[in-house]
């Protein structure tokens, strides 16, 4: 005898509503917070604050009491307008050096007998799993004076004196590179390993050099992947500060560290808020090339 | 077979030394017996011995695994739900919103997510520490595992579900009996990846947490501040272990899966 579809319904319904309430109230519920705070005076609306909004009949004053000069200050104050652009920057610089360096390992790695793939690919995960302080924290050992980069250097006779490179951009830049690489190299793998290689037989048999055919074949097609791990690799780098904070020197700061330092320090949490939200508007953008990345995927993660 | 050319494998080789040397490095100093990094003083176990003597750090480590045990389970039951949710249940009301609040933490710069969880639990006047945390552990690692398991349903032979169903089993039993000890490997796998997540989480755990909730990642992070320590360098070399132990036996898991699938 077969259960009612009434109840199966009912039961599909559930299991549609537990994560769904659960989103509603963890995720979506926070960020009408954060932007209503970003619209509120820092001199009235103080910690622990509490919503105003008295539902839509009162949507008028509501609309009236909100409060600009958090926006009007972040775009007057040229610390914060700077920020983003040193963030925009440095996410960019990150994306593309990943990009470089991420793109031969998963060509190789999608090249190597599939037997090794499924090691290489455990391998390229292995570090993403570690925590990532640690991973930073090791470059502090590398590239402080003294380190280990400059131990080696210096016994090769490269150089006679220490690099210092820690607490500059280059630091910053490594390390973003190093943290975020899992990220660029994971979509392009999946992409380049679900190429058709007979197109590139086709490509040698009619004639083409190697880097043609990797020119006019390889390269268009792994595109999604391209636009995929670096968005992958952009959004999170823009919003990232423990590694410009570990790394980078004074000269090196992020939005990330901006929005961290209005909070905990300086303790105006609508200022915070407004900077969240334009930072939350910065990435649209790339937000958008990542959804079009993943349908032209076909939904792959 | 197709053999490698040497141009690819010097990018192997260049890149895993890119990804390894560093984490190599690290392990190799935790084992010497000089303080300083320029000098090697020879091997020695002292500074494992030093750690275990660090009270705030132990203490710190056992809240930080307590922590990820319940917010990873958490984590799973709920993304394992999403998934299901998004797979089995094509097309319910406000679909789009769902699927883009479960994949939005993915990619959400992680001061965001904690100001806006930090927010909320203000506005609702909660005390924050050991359950804020853990929420806010559960709420970005949802998505993770939500993808972790939608995959292996993707490649999910339906039919052997519509066989129970066919034969008197209610929806609960045919997801006990039939559908999760399918997925199963899947949703370890969820579980220890929502886990290492909120092992590894520094930012959104400094927003959402109160007094006396110090996790390891914040107690490394004032360390690792001050400087390069041999301690430090001892205590991530035991979370190094223990990760790679998890991930092997993750992989493993993965892998007789996928044999038994094929």
């Amino acid at each position: 005898m077969r259960t009612g579809s009434a109840s199966a319904r009912r039961l599909g319904r559930l299991v549609v509503a537990v994560p769904y309430l659960w989103l509603l109230l963890f995720f979506l519920a926070p960020f009408a917070i954060v932007l209503r705070m970003a619209f509120s005076d820092a001199a009235t609306d103080l910690p622990p604050y509490a919503p105003h909004f008295q539902g839509f009949s009162q949507l008028g004053e509501f609309l009236a009491a909100l409060d600009l000069e958090n926006f009007r200050l972040l775009g007057d104050d040229a610390l914060y307008w700077q920020s983003y652009l040193y963030s925009l920057r440095i996410a960019a610089l990150t994306t593309l050096i990943a990009l470089a360096i991420g793109y031969p390992l998963a060509y190789a790695m999608a090249s190597a007998p599939r037997r090794w793939q499924g090691i290489l690919l455990v391998l390229v995960i292995l570090p993403f799993w570690t925590s990532f302080l640690i991973r930073v924290y090791a470059w502090i050992g590398i590239l402080r004076p003294d380190g280990l980069l400059d131990m080696v250097l210096t016994g090769m006779g490269l150089t006679s004196e220490p690099l210092r490179l820690l607490n500059t951009e280059a630091a910053v830049l490594i390390g973003m590179v190093y943290s975020y690489l899992p990220f660029m190299v994971l979509p392009l793998f999946a992409t380049l390993q679900k190429l058709d290689r007979s197109l590139l037989e086709a490509a040698a048999d009619l004639g083409a050099p190697a880097l043609t055919a990797f020119a006019t074949v390889t390269l268009p097609l792994s595109i999604p992947g391209i636009l995929a791990g670096s968005a992958l690799v952009f959004i999170p780098a823009v919003g990232e500060f423990v590694i410009p904070d570990l790394l980078g020197g004074p000269d090196t700061v992020m939005i990330g560290k901006v929005l961290w330092s209005e909070f905990f320090s300086n303790r105006d949490w609508p200022l915070a808020s407004a900077v969240a939200v334009v930072l939350l508007f910065v990435l649209v953008a790339p937000l958008a090339l990542l959804q079009r990345a993943r349908l032209t995927r076909g939904g792959a993660a | 077979m197709k053999r490698l050319g040497p141009g690819l494998i010097m990018a192997l080789v260049a890149g895993f030394a890119f990804l390894y040397l560093p984490i190599l490095a690290l392990i190799a100093y935790s084992f010497n017996a000089s303080r300083l990094v320029t000098v090697w003083g020879g091997f020695s176990t002292h500074w494992y011995g030093a750690l275990m003597g660090n009270e705030p750090l132990l203490t710190a480590a056992w809240l930080s695994i307590r922590l990820a045990f319940v917010s990873a389970t958490v984590a799973t039951a709920l993304g394992t739900l999403a998934a299901l949710a998004l797979a089995r249940y094509g097309a319910f009301r406000g679909r789009t919103l769902f699927s883009g609040m479960v994949l939005a933490p993915l990619v959400m710069p992680e001061v965001i997510t904690g100001l806006s969880l930090l927010l909320l639990f203000v506005s609702a006047q909660v005390e924050r520490g050991f359950w804020t945390v853990t929420i806010a552990h559960a709420t970005f690692s949802l998505g993770f595992a939500c993808i972790v398991v939608q995959s292996r349903l993707a490649g999910f032979d339906r039919s052997l579900e519509e066989a129970a169903r066919d034969l008197g089993a209610t929806p609960v039993v045919t997801f006990w009996t039939v559908t999760l000890p399918l997925i199963w490997p899947a949703v370890a796998a969820a579980w220890m990846l929502a886990f290492t997540l909120s092992l590894d989480d520094l930012v959104i755990a400094s927003f959402t947490t109160g007094p006396g909730a110090t996790t390891l990642p914040m107690r490394l992070y004032s360390a690792v501040r001050l400087g390069v320590s041999p301690e430090i360098n001892a205590a991530c070399t035991i979370m190094i272990g223990a990760v790679a132990l998890v991930v092997i036996a993750a992989s493993l898991l993965l892998k007789r899966d996928q044999l038994a699938s094929t």
